[in-house]
C-alpha cells in the first residue's frame, strides 16, 4: 500500500459524497414529505410537483427523484472504484471494479458471442441500475422499479437495440426477418415483436410490485396479531407491536435483497438473449462480403 | 337498489381477483418441474452447475410470466376495476 497524498483523499471523499449524499437526501425527503400511515397502505409514487404543459403537464414524482438518486449513487461508486487505477491492480477497489467488469464481460461473451462486446457498458448500466433501484427499499425509500414507467423506459431502449441489430442486415434483411419461417406468419412475428418489451416490463415490475405488496400485508398482519395478543397488557406495553420486530425484516431479505438482484440479472439476461437472437450473423457476413466484392470490382473498373 | 348494485360490483371484483390468483398453480408446477430437472442435471454433471443454474433461472423467469399476468389482472380488479364499473353504472343510470 503506497502512501497517498492529501489531494487524493479529498477527491476520494468528494466521490464518496456523490454516492452517499443522494441517499441521505432521498431518506430525508421520504421522512419529511410522507404523512403518517397506519394499517395497509399500498400506493403508487407520490407526486411532488406538477407543472402545466402539453399532454397533461410535467409531473415530478418520487420515481424520478429516486431514479436520480440511484444514478448518482452508481456514478459516485464508479468514480470512487476507478479512482487512481493502475496497470497492475494493487488496491482493493480496483479489484472490485475489475471483478464487476470482467463478470459482465464474461456474461456477454458467453450469452451473446464476441461480436457483441460493445454492448457490455449498456448491459452493465442496466444491471447496476436495476439492482440499485430495487435495493433502495433497504434504506426505506420508494424503489423506482416499483413504477412501471421506469422499466418500460428500459425495455424501450432494449427494443431500440433489437431493431438496430435487426437492421444491420439491410432494409431487405429487416423485412425478411419478419417473414420467417413462412411469409403468412408475419403478423404473428409482428405481435411477438411488440410483446417482447411488454413482457420484459411486466415481468420485472410484477416481481418488485408483488414483493412490496406482500411486505405491506405482512407488516399490517404482524401489527394486527401483536395487537390482539398483547392488547391486554397494561400501559404502554400494549402499544408496542412485538411481532413487527424482525419478522418483516427477515422476509424482506428474500423479497427485497434476493428478488431485487435476481430480477436485475433476469432483465439484463433477457435483454442480451433478445438482442443476440435478433442479429442474423450469417446474413450480415454474407452482405458484407458481397459489398466488399462490389467495391473491389468498382475499384478495379475505375483503375482500368 | 343502487347500494346493492355497487355491493355486487365490489364483491364480484374481489371474487375475480381471487380466481385470478388461482393461476399461481400453473407457474408453480412449471417452475417446480424445471427446478427438479435441473437438480437432476446437477446431480448427474456437477461440473456443469453454473450453466445449469443460470439456464434454470431464465427458464423460471419465463415460466413465471403467466403468474405475473395473473397478478396484474388481480391488481387491476382490486384497484382499478371497481371505480370504472361504478362509473359505468352511474352513467347508465344518468346520475
Amino acid at each position: 500500500m503506497t502512501k497517498r497524498k492529501p489531494g487524493f483523499i479529498i477527491v476520494d471523499i468528494l466521490y464518496l459524497s456523490i454516492a452517499i449524499l443522494p441517499l441521505l437526501f432521498g431518506m430525508a425527503l421520504k421522512i419529511f414529505t410522507n404523512p403518517a400511515e397506519s394499517g395497509i397502505s399500498i400506493h403508487g409514487a407520490r407526486i411532488f410537483f406538477k407543472a402545466p404543459f402539453i399532454l397533461g403537464g410535467i409531473v415530478i414524482t418520487e420515481t424520478q427523484i429516486n431514479s436520480l438518486v440511484a444514478m448518482l449513487f452508481i456514478l459516485g461508486m464508479a468514480l470512487f472504484l476507478t479512482h487512481g487505477i493502475s496497470k497492475i491492480p494493487n488496491t482493493k477497489r480496483q479489484f472490485i471494479a475489475e471483478w464487476a467488469v470482467s463478470k459482465v464481460e464474461g456474461l456477454v461473451g458467453e450469452n451473446m458471442g464476441q461480436s457483441f462486446m460493445n454492448l457490455v457498458p449498456f448491459i452493465m448500466a442496466i444491471l447496476s441500475l436495476s439492482a440499485v433501484s430495487s435495493l433502495l427499499t433497504l434504506i426505506g425509500i420508494y424503489p423506482p422499479t416499483c413504477d412501471v414507467n421506469t422499466i418500460a423506459g428500459w425495455a424501450l431502449t432494449v427494443i431500440l437495440f433489437i431493431e438496430y441489430y435487426r437492421f444491420k442486415c439491410g432494409p431487405w434483411g429487416f423485412i425478411k426477418s419478419f417473414l420467417e419461417p413462412l411469409p403468412p406468419l408475419a403478423p404473428l412475428n409482428l405481435i411477438g415483436e411488440v410483446a417482447t418489451p411488454f413482457a420484459m416490463t411486466l415481468r420485472h415490475f410484477g416481481n418488485v410490485l408483488s414483493g412490496s405488496i406482500i411486505g405491506a400485508l405482512i407488516a399490517a398482519f404482524t401489527a394486527y396479531v401483536s395487537k390482539t395478543v398483547f392488547g391486554a397488557l397494561p400501559g404502554i406495553l400494549s402499544e408496542i407491536p412485538f411481532f413487527q420486530i424482525g419478522i418483516p425484516a427477515f422476509l424482506s431479505l428474500y423479497f427485497d435483497l434476493f428478488s431485487g438482484c435476481l430480477q436485475a440479472f433476469i432483465f439484463s439476461m433477457l435483454a442480451m438473449l433478445n438482442i443476440s437472437s435478433a442479429f442474423d450473423a450469417d446474413g450480415f457476413e454474407k452482405r458484407r462480403a458481397k459489398r466488399e466484392a462490389k467495391l473491389k470490382l468498382a475499384a478495379s473498373q475505375n483503375s482500368k | 337498489m343502487l347500494e346493492i348494485s355497487i355491493a355486487i360490483i365490489l364483491s364480484c371484483c374481489a371474487l375475480g381477483a381471487a380466481i385470478a390468483a388461482l393461476t399461481g398453480i400453473g407457474p408453480a408446477l412449471g417452475e417446480g418441474g424445471a427446478v427438479a430437472k435441473s437438480c437432476e442435471a446437477v446431480g448427474r454433471q456437477p461440473e456443469a452447475k453454473s450453466a445449469v443454474t443460470s439456464t434454470m433461472i431464465i427458464g423460471c423467469a419465463l415460466a413465471e410470466t403467466t403468474g405475473i399476468y395473473a397478478l396484474f389482472v388481480a391488481i387491476l380488479l382490486i384497484f382499478v376495476a371497481p371505480g370504472s364499473f361504478v362509473n359505468i353504472l352511474m352513467n347508465a343510470l344518468g346520475r
